[in-house]
């Protein structure tokens, strides 16, 4: 009944739209605000992020790379990695799918503002660099006991 | 949804092996599985397949042959501390699988695979008689 108040009679493609967007609103959390330095979904290396009261955990899914090649550095809350991974390409084959990233990388990640800059440990192991950053004393949940 | 919370349910759960293939592909059904990209490329002696799966270790990792398609599973397996939350995650799945089907001129009893660095290579090779054979001529 309130056909002619709103909008005029959309195409399909309105209709989908808007499917689309009530199931992003119903199922998020699509709808958050992606990072400012977030990338596409599908980029290398993946990145997941992992925190506790203590410290926070980077893990950059990167297989195949040299840990020495790559560069982490930390300026406050952004870190900041750079790399690359060099495939070899074999001569005198067929190659019917190349799908594994091959080239440089950059990442940077803002992390909480509590990180300690000067606090920073990173392993690599399975082809997951992991970067594990203190976060400042102060910051911590603390108990206070009843006199 | 916390990177934790969906690690702490398939190490709870790990993956079943029923040994004869078809019920264990179908051993997932809550959690999507990542879909490692790969390369494949053929050379003479057969096809190769390089699959990057950061995160899985030897034990963790599934390569078989069922009839004639090729399996590659495995469980990533992050570092984590018991009460850590997810603050931001690429990943959302702790699986990784891909199957393909394979040919009749590869031989998959002979299959070998090599897992380093997150990487894996799985070579099959070509039986015998489907390779280029170099025919010498003798000399009388």
């Amino acid at each position: 009944m309130f056909g002619i108040a709103t909008s005029m009679p959309s195409s399909v493609f309105d209709e989908l739209w808007r499917l689309q967007q009530d199931v992003e609103e119903m199922f998020g959390p699509w709808n958050i605000p992606a990072a400012i330095r977030s990338l596409p979904r599908g980029s290398f290396p993946a990145v997941n992020v992992g925190q506790t009261a203590e410290r926070v955990d980077v893990y950059l899914f990167a297989p195949g790379i040299d840990p020495k090649s790559l560069d982490i550095s930390l300026q406050q809350n952004l870190l900041t990695i750079s790399g690359q991974r060099a495939l070899k390409v074999e001569d005198s084959v067929d190659y019917y799918r190349q799908e594994r990233f091959s080239g440089e990388f950059r990442r940077v990640i803002s992390l909480p503002e509590d990180v300690d800059p000067d606090r920073v440990q990173a392993k690599y192991a399975d082809g997951i660099v992991q970067i594990s950053i203190e976060r400042r004393e102060s910051s911590r949940p603390r108990q206070i006991q009843i006199q | 949804m916390s990177t934790q919370t969906e690690l702490a349910r398939h190490s709870s759960a790990s993956t079943p092996q029923t040994g004869n293939g078809q019920a264990a592909q179908r051993s997932s059904p809550i959690e999507t599985a990542l879909r490692p990209p790969v390369d494949i490329w053929e050379d003479k002696d057969g096809i190769t397949v390089c699959a990057d799966m950061p995160g899985v270790s030897k034990d963790r990792l599934n390569v078989r042959v069922d009839g004639n398609t090729l399996l590659v599973e495995g469980q990533l397996q992050l570092e984590l501390a018991g009460d850590a939350e997810a603050l931001y995650a690429d990943l959302r799945s702790s699986l990784y699988r891909r199957s393909f089907a394979l040919s009749g001129e590869l031989d998959t009893e002979k299959i070998a695979a090599n897992l380093k660095d997150g990487v894996l290579t799985v070579h099959i090779p070509k039986r015998a008689e489907h390779r280029p054979r170099k025919i010498e001529v003798k000399v009388a």
